[in-house]
């Protein structure tokens, strides 16, 4: 490594060769592995609170080959998706509305405020009492945590975007609703893609907090039973893999943002 | 393609000034403008203007920073509205914006989502021109800001300069009545500056459009202009309208011309009186 990369990784907001990069974020991997692996060969926790990696694929072997780890995987996966675009499929235009419209924002705002702040989890009792255990409970939960969130930060999205725009637009012809549909809402789109990048992962959060209360399939189910039958091995799968799928989830995002929106980047 | 056919045949008329006779484009009629104050007083923008702009013709309104000079073109395009007094264009009267005041703005205001043809083609298609006709159009004042060869870059991809004649090009695509000009070239540096006068100089001069530009740069002012409307501050008022007797086509050489330095040295001493009596 010549001189000049080492000044440069001392230096604020300075590029990288693409291979440091890459190969740096592969050695923060490595280094976790590692660690993993030594804390599960040494004494100082016990093997059956802490399985090596062998044991939890091992594990995953075994769930998989019986079919039951794609089948937990997909029930989760499934509720996931379904809260998630419903949530999305009314926040989305209903936070350009309330971004656009000052009457619309004076009237859902306070509420929203209110809402978004209570703790989700307090709700699962109710939704149990009042939609049962099915799936629609377990997608309650997830459009409750993320719905709101959602409205406040596309709200913000579309009520950035410049008013110098918008005043071009009606310059050049265009009539209120041409300016909410040719203005406000391809601008909003980047911070829109954001918005949902992030919130992406916090379904997966409230996904796990409704499987491990009332569910019979799904990954946080199978790790709340592998606790009472003490396989810490299927813990540990079960995290992995919600690590994974978030990680697809949260890429399949920032492409569909690189692609869609370059124009901003 | 109507449009297209009406800037050819202006393209062979010849360039006199035939502004005197020419029909009266913009009306400015006693308008003041005012804003409530946060103490609860009332600050007053502009207070009685009154002008008038004939077709055809070039109007520079030129005046210290805070004069109030780009209110008024707000107030023309229809973006704010006056406390008092009426503006209209070709005898209507301004109520809101319309594709028949074309707007530059100072900062750049293209919509970075769309390509150069795309942003040019905007108003056409609030206007819903065939696709076809779209096209010539786009075409047409692609070439008249030199950017042909730019016509699928994104706006991020351009300088100040390209960005600004694409404005230009946007806005008069749309073939406004009036084509208003807030500080266009005031971002840019002052070589582009240069070139964009040029630039938009050669435009007005294929196709004779009434303009009404905003600066507070004097030589900008006189260059551009048949006449300079000297605006004075506190509250904004006109001061002065001068008549810019220099025949086109006008080049950058003008600047040392006598009859430029004499028109320089008026509007000088209009801005240095504005000064003196505010201090």
């Amino acid at each position: 490594m010549s001189n000049s990369v080492i000044k440069n990784c001392m230096t604020p907001r300075e590029e990288l060769p693409r291979q440091l990069v890459l190969s740096t974020g592969v050695i923060a991997w490595l280094v976790l592995i590692l660690a993993w692996v030594l804390l599960a060969a040494s004494d100082i926790v016990p093997d059956m609170f802490l399985p090596s990696p062998v044991q939890v694929f091992e594990a995953g072997v075994r769930l998989a080959e019986n079919g039951t780890l794609m089948t937990h995987i997909w029930s989760s996966f499934k509720v996931v998706i379904i809260g998630f675009v419903i949530s999305s499929a009314v926040a989305v235009p209903v936070g350009l509305l309330m971004g656009s419209f000052r009457i619309v924002q004076a009237f859902l705002e306070p509420l929203v405020n209110f809402i978004r702040y209570l703790p989700v989890t307090s709700f699962v009792p109710l939704f149990i009492l009042w939609i049962g255990i099915g799936i629609e409970q377990r997608v309650t939960v997830i459009i409750f945590g993320v719905f709101f969130q959602q409205l406040v930060m596309i709200s913000d999205v579309s009520r950035g975007v410049s008013k110098d725009l918008m005043q071009a637009a009606y310059t050049l012809g265009s009539s209120r609703r041409d300016v909410v549909m040719h203005v406000i809402a391809p601008a909003s789109l980047p911070g829109v893609l954001d918005t949902l990048r992030v919130t992406i992962g916090w379904a997966w959060t409230y996904l796990v907090v409704a499987e491990l209360v009332a569910a019979s399939s799904g990954l946080g189910y199978i790790s709340l039973k592998a606790m009472r039958g003490f396989q810490v091995d299927v813990i540990f799968l079960a995290i992995v893999i919600i690590g994974i799928l978030g990680l697809i989830t949260d890429q399949f995002f920032r492409i569909l943002r690189a692609r869609l929106s370059a124009w901003a980047s | 393609m109507g449009q297209l056919k009406t800037l050819h045949s202006v393209d062979q008329q010849d360039n006199q000034q035939p502004q005197d006779d020419m029909p009266v484009q913009l009306r400015i009629d006693n308008v003041s403008l005012r804003f409530p104050k946060p103490d609860g007083g009332e600050f007053t923008a502009l207070k009685d203007i009154c002008m008038e702009v004939r077709d055809q013709e070039f109007a520079v309104i030129v005046g210290p920073s805070g004069c109030g000079k780009s209110s008024l073109l707000y107030l023309t395009a229809g973006l704010n509205s006056p406390s008092e007094g009426e503006i209209s264009v070709a005898g209507e009267r301004v109520t809101g914006p319309g594709p028949e005041r074309g707007m530059v703005f100072q900062g750049y205001t293209l919509f970075p989502w769309l390509t150069v043809r795309e942003n040019i083609e905007f108003g056409l298609k609030r206007k819903k021109v065939p696709a076809a006709e779209r096209k010539d159009i786009v075409d047409f004042y692609l070439h008249e800001v030199g950017l042909d060869n730019f016509a699928d870059n994104y706006p991020k991809q351009l300088s100040g300069g390209m960005k600004q004649r694409v404005a230009i090009a946007r806005a008069l695509a749309n073939d406004p009545k009036i084509l208003l000009m807030d500080e266009p070239f005031g971002a840019l540096d002052s070589q582009t500056r240069l070139q964009m006068q040029q630039l938009l100089l050669r435009i007005w001069e294929h196709k004779k459009k009434t303009v009404v530009f905003v600066t507070h740069d004097i030589d900008e002012a006189i260059l551009l202009a048949d006449r300079v409307f000297v605006m004075g501050s506190k509250p904004g008022h006109i001061r002065r309208i001068l008549n810019v007797d220099i025949p086109h086509p006008r080049t950058l050489d003008l600047a040392m011309e006598p009859e430029f330095i004499a028109l320089k040295r008026e509007v000088m001493d209009l801005l240095h009186d504005d000064l003196n009596e505010i201090h």
